[in-house]
């Protein structure tokens, strides 16, 4: 026994064998709920109904139907346009709170965010509220034609805005101010220093940034049920397979193509990432932002004009909940308040908190440390590749596919999980799998900017890794921590595609019984019940300020008492 | 020394996860073959247990019937998952190796259809079976479904929105007034690839239309050309013109009903041809072993007392019946078109292919 002990003790300071076997094991964690799951779902895409081995018969017959793979182009379509709005606006929104003296930036923060504080079928309902043939905004005499194209890009933008700003607040909150000072000195002005410093700075972001939204477009499935109309995209018909004609075959069929810009955001992350190399080095200068009454002014113009857009949304929400059968009685009444006990009641709610701080507290830990792993270790290359891979197809599967091939693995009787299913721990699972990739980025980013020194300083003195990560990296990361915390739990509270599949009897959750409201047609309570989950999301949040806040008066204080 | 312990831990979790992965591709010997009925093996008791029980009944019915049943078996823990029908039958399907429902209620025949044909019903007959009219219930000997009440077509018109057309709701009595150029861009329907409402409209058209002919798809393409939008749900069609959202919905009777109870300025008119319809069914899951407190389930789902609470929202029940309902103003039951289920099965997927050809992605070039 100790003889091994030894052996093992050498062999794994000469190969760092720890190392490599924690990131093997988080790889194999991750593959039995992402890989597996996948493959029991995507082999049914070479089988025919009846199980037999089929080749690519299936895939020939999507694409010789020429309406089905209009909607690839529609997919694609969208995603761009959608992208391209959520990126530009997003980068401006969180370049005005980073690099300009605006008033009032942590309101202008918090109503960016506020789209991932609701459901996004509550998104779907305060749009037609404001622009559906009887909404307020169309009855003024503006009709923008909602459903279809129009209804799914404004969608869109709104679902990834705020994950686009949370991107670009984060990269541009670090910046070198010795850089801009210099450029300064040599008389380079301000509109070229954007040019040549800033967005080289951020590009790696921005291109991140660009995928993410695409990739989120390309496989949301509520806006398109909504506000789809006759708008086919590739999520609408994933639903028409499985959950229309209850053909899991063509079902994974469709789901796979899902995965392509994944695949290729993989692949474009590569090449970039190879010629990346600027990192914050530990002599930066803190960027102090210069007196400029008409950039600021001028951002604050923008700055409004986006956040009364989401406000707005909000307000016709509070009108929906508030009145007794919108458009036709306009009386106020708080009888959308009293939520009826069949969809779960209030129960749900506490339901969905649990699930959703398990998966917050579960959830941003496994991130992190697997983004350390693939981030901070220089050795085996080729894992970390893997690695990497797996970060990015979660994004790419809307929850429907996730929900499914997840009954398909763990509901299979031979599965030593098996027990699992039908518990919160499965929800739990899905969550984290469902939300990995953004948090992900979040703490890639973070650890990036961190110096390499830390880690070998550490390592000449001797100092275990693990040491190193709890007593220097973590806490240097702790703004990047307690933002993918709080991600994963508002994501948690508002989900709905991956867990209505997997949700036992015992356990209903909030969000679930909002879309019951909405499919019963009592839009008014969904609206009621969708200002709830934001209340709960707002008060969270404000708890988390104060918490950043307490970090940072303490580390201030611990700072003046070393000097 | 604590490096050996990170090691050992990481072997722990190598191995869990490495089982965990033999689990990812181990095949199932499939299922005890098909259901040679009377041998299946049970459990439990008649009368006290907890059961599992899938439906796409509506949540606030589902509350209203359930009392009726925990009054009379307190001990049965009935646990109820609800979700749509489409979302409810595809995780039927996908829990086949390993099913999770004992039984599943009020749920669309054309979904037990699909699950018969997996081979995942258990032929059961419920006590009291021999009520049930027999185009309620499978044609197999020991059936393996039981139907409970019946669906069918029905528009629900906003007559607020519809004056602003210039028609006053005696306007519309037929499928034939869905094509007044008035109604052009005005009316909404559900799509039948996604959703069984839609479904058993365009199997009803065709029928009423001599099945076979051209006639029936000759009324569709001339439907499409007033139609704003093919939705991806049965009742949500009637919300929207509940909601104004569009003038005419073409949905079913309790959605366009239950809407106007909720104060929607709505009526629901059953087009004077006839309706297609479907009906919400009962049926136990195939599983290793029966839970006989699911048998009980199913015999109360049937009997008289569950039947006339169906009947308060959908008059027509699987046990006949007549007379006038609330909301109705005439006898439902005659409004029902003979549906011929044998050729309505055998020609589903053809019919589908060929409206998805005419109509479906059709208006995306826009």
């Amino acid at each position: 026994m100790v003889f091994m002990k030894n052996i093992l003790n050498r062999l794994s300071r000469r190969f760092s064998l720890p190392q490599l076997f924690v990131l093997l094991a988080f790889l194999l964690v991750f593959g039995a709920i992402l890989i597996c799951p996948l493959i029991s779902l995507f082999s049914k895409a070479f089988l025919d109904k009846y199980g037999n081995y089929a080749g690519l018969a299936n895939y020939q017959k999507y694409f010789n139907n020429p309406n089905l793979s209009i909607s690839i182009w529609n997919t694609i379509d969208i995603s761009l346009v959608s992208t391209v709005f959520s990126v530009v606006l997003a980068f401006l929104f969180a370049y005005a709170l980073t690099r300009s003296n605006l008033k009032g930036k942590t309101l202008f923060k918090y109503i960016a965010m506020i789209p991932i504080f609701i459901p996004t079928i509550i998104h779907a309902v305060g749009l037609v509220y404001l622009f559906g043939k009887q909404g307020v905004i169309t009855r003024m005499g503006w009709d923008i034609g909602l459903y279809g194209r129009t209804g799914i890009i404004i969608s869109e933008v709104i679902f990834t805005f705020p994950q686009a700003f949370l991107m670009f607040f984060v990269a541009l909150e670090y910046a070198d101010g010795r850089l801009y000072d210099a450029a300064e000195a040599m008389g380079i002005s301000p509109v070229k220093r954007f040019f040549r410093i800033t967005l080289p700075d951020v590009k790696y972001t921005v291109i991140n940034a660009f995928f993410v939204c695409f990739t989120l477009a390309f496989a949301d499935f509520g806006a398109p049920k909504v506000l789809g109309g006759n708008y086919n995209v590739l999520a609408t018909d994933i639903y028409k397979q499985i959950a229309g004609q209850f053909n899991m075959n063509m079902g994974a069929v469709v789901g796979s193509l899902l995965l392509i810009p994944a695949v290729i955001s993989f692949i474009v992350d590569r090449i970039v990432r190879s010629k990346n190399s600027s990192t914050l080095n530990a002599k930066a200068t803190k960027l102090v932002i210069k007196k400029s009454f008409k950039r600021d002014s001028l951002f604050f113009v923008f700055c409004t004009v986006i956040s009364l857009c989401f406000l707005v949304l909000v307000a016709a929400l509070f009108m929906g909940a508030l009145t007794e059968y919108y458009p036709y009685k306009m009386d106020f009444t708080w009888k959308n308040f009293e939520f009826n006990n069949s969809t779960g009641g209030i129960g749900s709610f506490y339901h969905s908190l649990e699930m959703s701080v398990a998966t917050a507290v579960f959830g941003t830990a496994f991130v992190f440390i697997y983004a350390y792993l693939c981030e901070k270790i220089r050795k085996f290359g080729a894992l970390r590749k893997i690695g990497k891979l797996f970060s990015v197809l979660p994004m790419a599967l809307p929850g429907m596919v996730i929900g499914i091939s997840f009954i398909f693995f763990f509901n299979n009787k031979h599965n030593p999980l098996n027990f699992i299913y039908g518990t919160i721990i499965i929800l739990v699972l899905s969550n984290i799998l469902h939300y990995f990739s953004v948090p992900f980025i979040t703490a890639t980013g973070a650890l990036k900017k961190l110096d390499a020194e830390f880690e070998s300083v550490a390592e000449s003195m001797n100092i275990p890794r693990w040491k190193t990560l709890l007593r220097v990296t973590v806490p240097l990361s702790l703004p990047a921590i307690l933002e993918i915390f709080m991600y994963y739990f508002v994501n948690a509270m508002v989900t709905v595609s991956a867990v209505v599949f997997l949700y036992s009897a015992n356990f209903r959750i909030a969000s679930i019984a909002i879309s019951h409201m909405e499919e019963a047609g009592n839009i008014s309570q969904a609206a009621a019940m969708g200002l709830l989950i934001l209340l709960i999301n707002v008060i969270v949040r404000i708890l988390y300020e104060i918490a950043v806040k307490i970090i940072q008066f303490k580390r201030k204080k611990k700072e003046e008492r070393t000097i | 020394m604590k490096k050996s312990i990170s090691i050992l831990l990481a072997v722990i979790t190598l191995g869990l996860m490495l089982t965990a992965f033999t689990g990812c591709t181990a095949s199932n010997p499939s299922d005890n073959s098909a259901g040679d009925n009377n041998t299946v093996a049970t459990f439990g008791s008649k009368d006290s247990g907890s059961i599992t029980v899938y439906t796409a009944l509506e949540d606030e019915l589902v509350t209203e019937y359930l009392a009726d049943f925990n009054a009379k078996y307190p001990n049965i823990k009935v646990n109820v998952v609800r979700e749509s029908t489409g979302v409810i039958t595809a995780k039927l399907i996908a829990e086949k190796e390993n099913p999770q429902a004992d039984l599943v209620w009020g749920t669309a025949a054309s979904s037990m259809m699909v699950l018969d044909d997996q081979g995942q019903l258990e032929p059961y007959a419920p006590v009291g079976v021999e009520r049930i009219l027999t185009k309620f219930k499978s044609d197999k000997a020991v059936p393996t479904w039981v139907g409970i009440d019946a669906w069918e077509t029905a528009f629900v018109i906003n007559t607020v929105e519809l004056e602003k057309l210039g028609l006053k709701v005696e306007d519309i009595k037929s499928y034939q007034d869905l094509l007044k150029p008035e109604l052009k861009g005005h009316i909404v329907m559900s799509n039948p690839n996604s959703s069984g409402t839609g479904f058993l409209t365009v199997a009803g058209v065709l029928q009423l239309n001599g099945k076979d002919t051209e006639k029936g798809w000759d009324y569709l393409t001339a439907l499409h050309e007033n139609i704003d939008q093919y939705v991806h749900s049965g009742s949500k069609p009637a919300k929207m013109a509940a909601g104004g959202e569009t003038v005419v919905g073409v949905s079913f009777g309790y959605a366009g009903i239950s809407q106007k109870k909720k104060g929607a300025p709505v009526e629901t008119i059953f087009p004077t041809e006839g309706s297609g319809w479907d009906m919400e069914a009962n049926a136990l899951i195939k599983k290793d072993k029966i839970n006989l407190a699911a048998q009980t389930f199913l015999d109360w789902a049937i009997t008289d007392s569950a039947m006339n609470l169906y009947k308060e929202n959908y008059p027509i029940i699987a046990t006949g019946g007549d007379g006038t309902y609330d909301g109705y103003t005439i006898d439902p039951i005659k409004q029902l078109i003979e549906n011929d289920f044998v050729w309505v099965a055998k020609n589903r997927d053809s019919i589908l292919e060929k409206w998805m050809s005419k109509f479906d992605g059709k208006s995306a070039a826009k």
